[in-house]
């Protein structure tokens, strides 16, 4: 019962972003994942990039608020892990060994493609905002990502008052919403 | 300056900024708006999804450090991959390539033994069909020998008694003047009996008392009721090793006569250097091993040996200090303890004629069946 409850404390921890829930987290179950990649014709980076997807699976999960717990969090990270690492090497069109089941997993195929589907969201917004080049970049990401206030944002920037930001940001912020809007549509419309 | 104050408008809207007045002056105007509704619309499911990715990005971001940490704190054991995970790594990392690469060895190992086998028949075939005629022939000459031999011994069984031929013929002379006598071992050492015969042609038996196949050397003992012991010898026996060019003579019997031969001693050793025998330069037939070697005082320098058939003229002879060994190992039985060699020659002054005169009587021919 404790562990149960430890394993949820850690979960909501991950949905806060919390920095010591992802380090618990991570220090349980990295090596675990490591070992499974790199026996299986992987690399220590190749271990770290498939770790941090599946961490990243399991953070849109539990913020989703439908994740249950049904299992470990080591078989499930272990399951996601497994099923990322297979489709990469398929995607690598390598031979795919036969992975031995070290541990049980559970079926994670649709929250796999569910953040395929997510990361490819992101993946256009980052593409989308990478082209506007600076200092639109810099002055969307202070003021939608990082929060700050307009008049923060003159003063970094060196705008002389928040008005003239502003009219910065929003001449940035139109063609940014054009670009992602275009990509957007285009990449669900082929979808 | 209108689109800017709008979408800010919006943007405080969505977010929840407003003041429950404005808020629902502003949900008014979204009503009548068509335009302002879809902005809102529009505007929400962006902000949303920059939210989202602000996150997801804000994530990936302490991930990244978390890693980082850990590993700086060794609590995961990441990029520095050490000894046998190295090694899995590596192996894991090759081993398709590993795999491929044994794979089209095998493969080429096979294809060439195919090709090699498809195209070498043609080159080997003639050979091995020369080859099995060869083993054919010899199959056929060994069937003729058989039937020889068959014949041989058939011939062998219908006549056992046959009056035993000489097979063996040499020269001997006497060392001692009771019939003690050297010769070659090739010339008695396969003879049931011995018989010596001298230059009037009387035999008399003998029988062999030492052998020394290695050096060519019997010493014989004529053992006849009807030899009569001489009162000395009239030639001594030579304990230094002579000098080259040397004039020396021989007495033997290639024919049932007895043949005087001369010449000069060539080289001091024998055949490879052989200190114990010397290289001597004289006309030699097969009946001749055995003789004496004198030199011009009619003192034994040593045995004729054996002439080498390759070289004309090139005889080898045992040297007579060599007798002298013989004899001190003969002394150590009590039946020869008294021989002695004559050291004082009886010759020396005579000429040639004289010599062999006086020498003749004590060298025989040595016959064995």
């Amino acid at each position: 019962m404790k562990a149960e409850s430890n394993e949820k404390a850690l979960l909501q921890g991950l949905a806060r972003s919390d920095k010591k829930a992802i380090e618990i987290i991570y220090r349980e179950n990295y090596n675990m994942v490591q070992s499974l990649i790199i026996n299986n014709s992987g690399s220590a980076e190749d271990a770290k990039d498939i770790f941090q997807e599946a961490m990243i699976v399991l953070y849109e999960k539990v913020r989703s608020g439908t994740f249950e717990l049904n299992c470990l969090i080591k078989t499930y990270v272990y399951s996601v892990s497994r099923r990322l690492w297979l489709k990469r090497l398929q995607q690598m069109s390598r031979y795919v060994p036969a992975m031995e089941n070290l541990q049980d997993t559970v079926a994670v195929e649709e929250d796999v493609a569910e953040n395929e589907r997510i990361n490819g969201e992101f993946l256009v917004m980052e593409k989308a905002i990478g082209s506007l080049g600076e200092p639109c970049k810099s002055l969307l990401e202070a003021y939608y990502l990082e929060k700050k206030s307009m008049v923060e944002i003159a003063l970094f920037f060196g705008y002389t008052n928040a008005e003239n930001a502003k009219n910065q940001k929003y001449k940035c912020l139109v063609r940014l919403k054009k670009i992602f809007f275009a990509q957007y549509k285009n990449g669900n419309g082929n979808g | 300056m209108d689109d800017i104050k709008i979408l800010d408008t919006v943007e405080r809207y969505i977010r929840g900024e407003m003041t429950p007045d404005e808020r629902l002056y502003f949900e008014q105007l979204r009503k009548t708006n068509p335009e302002i509704d879809q902005l809102v619309v529009e505007h929400t499911l962006f902000l949303q999804q920059m939210n989202r990715f602000g996150e997801w990005k804000k994530f990936k971001q302490s991930l990244h450090e978390t890693h980082i940490d850990l590993t700086q704190q060794g609590k995961i054991h990441s990029d520095k991959l050490r000894g046998g995970a190295k090694v899995v790594y590596l192996w894991n990392k090759y081993k398709r390539v590993t795999a491929i690469a044994a794979s089209i060895a095998g493969i080429t190992a096979i294809g060439l033994t195919i090709l090699v086998n498809s195209l070498a028949p043609h080159a080997k075939d003639p050979k091995m069909q020369e080859l099995v005629r060869q083993v054919n022939v010899l199959e056929r000459n060994q069937k003729v020998l058989d039937n020889k031999i068959n014949y041989v011994d058939k011939k062998s069984q219908q006549q056992p008694v046959i009056s035993t031929p000489v097979r063996y013929n040499g020269t001997g002379f006497l060392i001692d003047a009771k019939g003690l006598m050297i010769t070659n071992a090739h010339v008695v050492k396969n003879s049931r009996n011995i018989f010596v015969q001298n230059n009037k042609g009387d035999q008399f038996k003998a029988f062999v008392v030492k052998l020394d196949v290695a050096r060519d050397v019997a010493i014989i003992k004529i053992d006849d009721e009807s030899f009569k012991s001489f009162a000395s010898l009239p030639y001594s026996f030579k304990k230094a090793t002579s000098d080259i060019a040397e004039p020396i003579f021989t007495l033997g019997y290639p024919r049932d006569e007895v043949v005087y031969g001369e010449g000069y001693l060539s080289a001091k050793t024998g055949y490879n250097g052989d200190t114990l025998s010397c290289q001597i330069s004289i006309a030699a037939n097969p009946g001749n091993s055995g003789g004496p070697i004198f030199n011009h005082n009619g003192e034994v320098i040593g045995i004729l040996s054996a002439k080498e058939t390759e070289a004309e003229g090139t005889v080898f002879a045992v040297q007579s200090k060599y007798i002298y060994q013989v004899l001190e190992e003969l002394r150590k039985s009590s039946l020869y303890e008294n021989v002695k060699l004559s050291t004082k020659s009886a010759l020396s002054g005579l000429d040639k004629v004289q010599q062999v005169k006086k020498i003749q009587d004590f060298v025989f021919m040595v016959k064995g069946d």
